[in-house]
């Protein structure tokens, strides 16, 4: 089982694309779909950075779902700002967080979350130093901003690959 | 094709006519923000409003029009979703990172002047 299917979730959203794609539940569609589930992960692998598997998926819809609602949240602060405040009393900033996570995987998930959120943009992880420099755009208060990263992201994320 | 507006049932007409209308306010306002904003760091934060939360409006809009007209779900701009996801962070983050580079090529120009 393991030597035909070596990345799972990676066979599963295949088909499901495939499926999605073609629009259609039919047999054929579904046989070609697990085709190509088993061709794509074999042929890519060399391809394919060694990451860790998703231990815990329940986690992750849970950092998913809030992820979703805090870029609604901002979304609406950031239309607020451009609307209706002078650009000249915005306070955008580059700032500093100290990270313990130094795992690829988990670093590239919370770089898709930061900048899907409106108002935040990943700017550098530096490696050496464990420290991620992020620019906001309207920065009120540094240390909640660290606290939400650390406690509402990281956590999160440490979580889900555990 | 031409009546295809009678064929969609009020409450999904109502619900496809909310979520447009807040999808094309939010992409405006993301395109107003590229002429309001300050400098380069503060316009890159305008257009994220816009692939976020604009296009997931317009997304789900298409997502109830079509699954209500043609009575089956029509789910496949979950795949538009996805993509976005996985592909605009790129785009800003090699955006801001150029952005920075340039920034202190410049001030190493200007302290050796």
């Amino acid at each position: 089982m393991k030597s035909w299917f070596p990345a799972p979730w990676l066979s599963v959203c295949l088909l499901a694309i495939w499926l999605l794609l073609n629009q259609s539940l039919e047999l054929g569609q579904i046989l070609f779909g697990i085709l190509l589930a088993i061709a794509i992960p074999v042929i890519t692998a060399p391809l394919r950075p060694n990451f860790p598997a998703v231990t815990r998926p329940i986690a992750l819809f849970r950092l998913l779902s809030y992820a979703l609602v805090e870029i609604i949240r901002s979304s609406f602060n950031v239309s607020r700002i451009i609307l209706f405040r002078g650009t000249k009393n915005v306070n955008s900033q580059f700032i500093i967080i100290p990270l313990d996570m130094d795992n690829p995987a988990g670093l590239a998930l919370l770089s898709c979350l930061i900048n899907s959120t409106p108002g935040t943009v990943w700017v550098e992880y530096f490696s050496d130093r464990r420290e991620l420099s992020l620019h906001v755009f309207d920065l009120h208060d540094e240390a909640w901003w660290i606290d939400t990263i650390k406690n509402k992201y990281e956590k999160p994320i440490m979580a889900v690959f555990e | 094709m031409i009546n295809m507006a009678n064929d969609i049932p009020a409450w999904a007409a109502i619900l496809v006519i909310f979520f447009l209308l807040l999808g094309s306010f939010i992409i405006v306002v993301g395109t107003l923000g590229l002429v309001r904003l300050g400098d380069f760091y503060q316009r890159i934060h305008g257009p994220a409003i816009t692939i976020t939360l604009g296009t997931g409006s317009v997304l789900i809009a298409s997502m109830i029009l079509f699954s209500s007209t043609h009575e089956r779900l029509v789910i496949h701009e979950l795949l538009i979703t996805a993509f976005v996801f996985l592909t605009a962070p790129l785009g800003a983050m090699m955006m801001m990172r150029a952005a920075v580079y340039r920034g202190r090529r410049q001030q190493q120009r200007d302290e050796s002047k």
